[in-house]
């Protein structure tokens, strides 16, 4: 009897323990496989597969059998185009697509943990130069890649010296989106505005006249963290871009600021012309903003072409309300000033991963943006504009009006804020520009100008040190 | 049975021994040595030594950050506790409805940080607007009473609860003994049930005092260390370290300043465990 006692004692034991190593179980089981699977062989085979990629280009599309395909996508917005995406390519062709979403703002904390692992993303993004000097003993060199080959441009790749690190998967702009209907209420049509000079003249009238209109020139310029992009990233990109073009240069270790006066202009000129005072700008968020002008409490919204969707549609506005319209801060040829247009999305290929992996994962990159599947479902579904040479056309009103304005001979302001020294570099940008605004002196501009300029220069240096 | 018990008992302890090695103590070693180390992910670790030990220890931002805590933990543990102890000493009296009252008090404590922190960011940027004052994220006095507020709001009913136990412990004996021997409330309350609450007030000064270090989301949320990281926290710096930079080396130097930081934290409830301890006393 003791014994049996003893050796129930014993089994149970025994179970337990099996319990909550089995929790773990498939993490550790996890390891073991794909460490086996990556092992030296492995790392000389993908360096291997690199040179053979150009080779198997035509019929890339069959060729992969063993991998797979782990997608770690940045967008929470098109999650679900993603997801229906990589389950018709599944169905295809039989490769498995795993696709990731990080959830807003998370996304660098997710690659960092998601990377540790086993089993890591085969394809992930980076927004730019500043964030591919975190990842880039990470990315497999693209240069000799089918979907390289597909790029409208060269400027569209990411390089790492020689290597083409990223890929960008996405072409965007922003500008002023102004509603058409409240402008003409006002007795201006878009084409009153060519300068920033015309868009000072309208904004301050509106201004004068608002409570007779009923509603504000600017949506509220919010400095919560959910909008304080617009300004200390996207309208920060202005003045870097004529300094950059005036100085012949794509990335500085310190900036000038020669055009932070005319900087401060635009952001008077959002501040003393919103929807509310500048001393509550600090808690505004994006949602705010949108919301002002979903309800035509103000013309003009700085955003982008990804608001498109948050602005057409049932209950909200049609194409014939609105427009976007270039950011015009009085510098440079505003004649010929088009949208801000760029992106700060780039596809990478771990080359980490397996080099089945790495074949099925630029495999799937070449499909979605060749195959009439993946072109439709990143320019319909998505609504993006894709830079590659089978991309359909976006039925997004403010894409389509990108193109026009490059149409008319304008110049469209290229991306520079992905050279911006750190996020740390812009959070002190903005949070001088909330004091600002909160509080329109000298002294707090200079604060602004310190930040902008001696905060470059330290940060450029703290995340350039060895 | 004991001398089987003993003999098995390794085989008892053996589950959670094996969660506590997975779970603690391997991840521990290795935020260990990944400090001395620059790295992306934990993968790919290269050694550099003391180095990010040297840059945590120069960057002014840490220091301030320390500073603002400690700041921050002297007057929360203080109001909190006191706070705490008074409201628990009015709960224990013949009231009617101490119970819905305690209730009533220990709620906060069910809601998560993230969501106090925006919640009270709310109310107080309302209040900032009428009394027509900066708003939090420019005001780093109102940033800093706003994390004390929000703090003593969510854990006073908590640390309550604790000193209502502690209070109800005192033998009746005692005090009807200092009654007898022509003592006031005052008194009593001085002399007898402060002294046998002493184990209480350890407990809930360090739970005041580690929460205190350790506070993020809450900070995060309320103020996220504006007006310029003013108001920045050592847990929400190392954050920030860790994940607002770029460049490889940050990964280190947040590393290293994790480790600090958790040997701080444990080297300071360590010496108020022993300062508070030795005046509990026995029953």
């Amino acid at each position: 009897m003791k014994n049996v006692k003893r050796w129930l004692a014993l089994g149970m034991a025994a179970m337990m323990t099996a319990g909550v190593l089995a929790g773990c179980g498939s993490t550790s089981t996890d390891t073991a496989n794909d460490s086996s699977e990556s092992t030296a062989a492995e790392t000389t085979e993908a360096a291997d597969a690199a040179e053979s990629t150009e080779a198997s280009e035509g019929e890339a599309a069959t060729s992969a059998g063993a991998g797979s395909v782990y997608y770690l996508n940045f967008k929470p917005e098109q999650d679900e185009q993603w997801q229906d995406l990589a389950k018709a390519y599944t169905e295809e062709t039989g490769v498995p697509v795993t696709v990731v979403t990080a959830a807003s703002g998370n996304y660098e904390t997710t690659l960092m943990s998601e990377m540790g692992k086993s089993g890591a993303p085969t394809l992930f993004q980076v927004n730019g130069p500043v964030g591919l000097a975190n990842w880039k003993d990470y990315c497999y060199d693209l240069s000799g890649s089918a979907i390289y080959g597909e790029l409208t441009s060269e400027d569209f790749a990411l390089k790492d010296g020689d290597a083409v690190a990223g890929i960008a998967y996405v072409i965007e702009s922003y500008g002023l989106i102004c509603n058409k209907t409240l402008l003409e209420e006002a007795g201006y049509s878009i084409d009153d505005i060519k300068s920033f000079a015309d868009l000072k003249k309208v904004a301050e009238d509106i201004t004068s006249r608002s409570s007779e209109l009923g509603f504000a020139a600017f949506t509220s310029a919010g400095m919560d963290g959910s909008s304080d992009w617009r300004f200390k990233t996207h309208l920060a990109n202005l003045p870097i871009y004529f300094e950059y073009k005036e100085d012949g240069i794509g990335s500085t270790p310190a900036i000038k600021g020669t055009y932070l006066d005319a900087y401060r202009n635009i952001w008077d000129l959002y501040v003393n012309n919103s929807t509310c005072s500048g001393k509550d700008l600090a808690a505004k968020t994006g949602d705010d903003s949108r919301n002002e002008f979903l309800n035509k409490e103000a013309v003009f919204f700085q955003n982008g072409s990804w608001e498109y969707g948050n602005l057409v549609g049932d209950g909200k506005f049609t194409d014939d309300d609105l427009a976007m319209i270039p950011i015009y801060i009085g510098v440079g040829d505003e004649a010929n000033q088009g949208l801000c247009t760029g992106t700060e999305n780039y596809w990478c290929v771990n080359k980490d991963a397996s080099a089945d992996d790495i074949q099925a994962t630029l495999d799937f990159m070449y499909w979605c943006v060749t195959s009439d599947k993946g072109t439709t479902s990143m320019s319909d579904e998505m609504g993006f504009v894709i830079p590659f040479k089978n991309a359909k056309e976006s039925p997004n009103l403010f894409v389509k009006q990108d193109s026009a304005y490059t149409a008319e001979g304008k110049t469209p302001v290229s991306w520079n804020f992905t050279t911006m020294p750190s996020e740390e570099w812009k959070n002190g940008v903005g949070s001088a520009l909330t004091a600002y605004a909160a509080d329109e002196t000298d002294a707090n501009w200079d604060a602004v100008v310190s930040a902008f300029v001696d905060g470059w220069a330290t940060e450029y240096e703290l995340a350039n040190q060895q | 049975m004991e001398k089987a018990i003993k003999k098995h008992a390794v085989i008892f302890i053996l589950p959670t021994l094996a969660a506590f090695i997975i779970g603690f103590i391997v991840p521990f070693v290795e935020g260990l040595y990944l400090s001395f180390c620059k790295f992306t992910t934990v993968g790919n670790a290269t050694w550099v030594g003391l180095a990010n030990y040297r840059a945590a220890i120069t960057d002014t931002s840490f220091q301030r950050a320390f500073g603002f805590t400690v700041l921050f933990a002297v007057v929360s543990i203080l109001s909190i506790n006191i706070l705490a102890f008074a409201l628990a000493v009015l709960l224990t009296q013949k009231l009617r409805g101490t119970n819905i009252f305690r209730t009533v008090f220990f709620m906060p404590n069910l809601i998560g940080g993230i969501v106090l922190g925006y919640i009270w960011q709310i109310l107080i940027n309302c209040v900032m607007t009428i009394i027509e004052q900066p708003l939090l994220a420019l005001n780093a006095t109102a940033g800093y009473w706003g994390l004390i507020i929000l703090m003593g709001w969510q854990q006073i009913g908590y640390m309550m609860i604790i000193y209502i136990a502690g209070l109800q412990n005192v033998p009746d004996s005692l005090i009807e003994a200092a009654e007898i021997d022509g003592a006031n409330r005052l008194q009593t309350l001085f002399k007898i049930k402060i002294p046998m609450v002493m184990s209480s007030v350890t407990i809930c000064i360090f739970l005041t005092l580690t929460n205190s270090f350790k506070l993020f989301d809450q900070n995060l949320a309320l103020t996220g260390g504006d007006p310029n990281h003013m108001t920045d926290m050592m847990a929400l710096n190392i954050y920030n370290t860790f994940y607002a930079r770029s460049g490889m080396q940050w990964k280190g130097y947040g590393q290293a300043k994790a480790v600090i930081f958790c040997a701080l934290v444990i080297f300071i409830s360590l010496f108020q465990l022993r300062a508070t301890r030795s005046r509990e006393v026995q029953q």
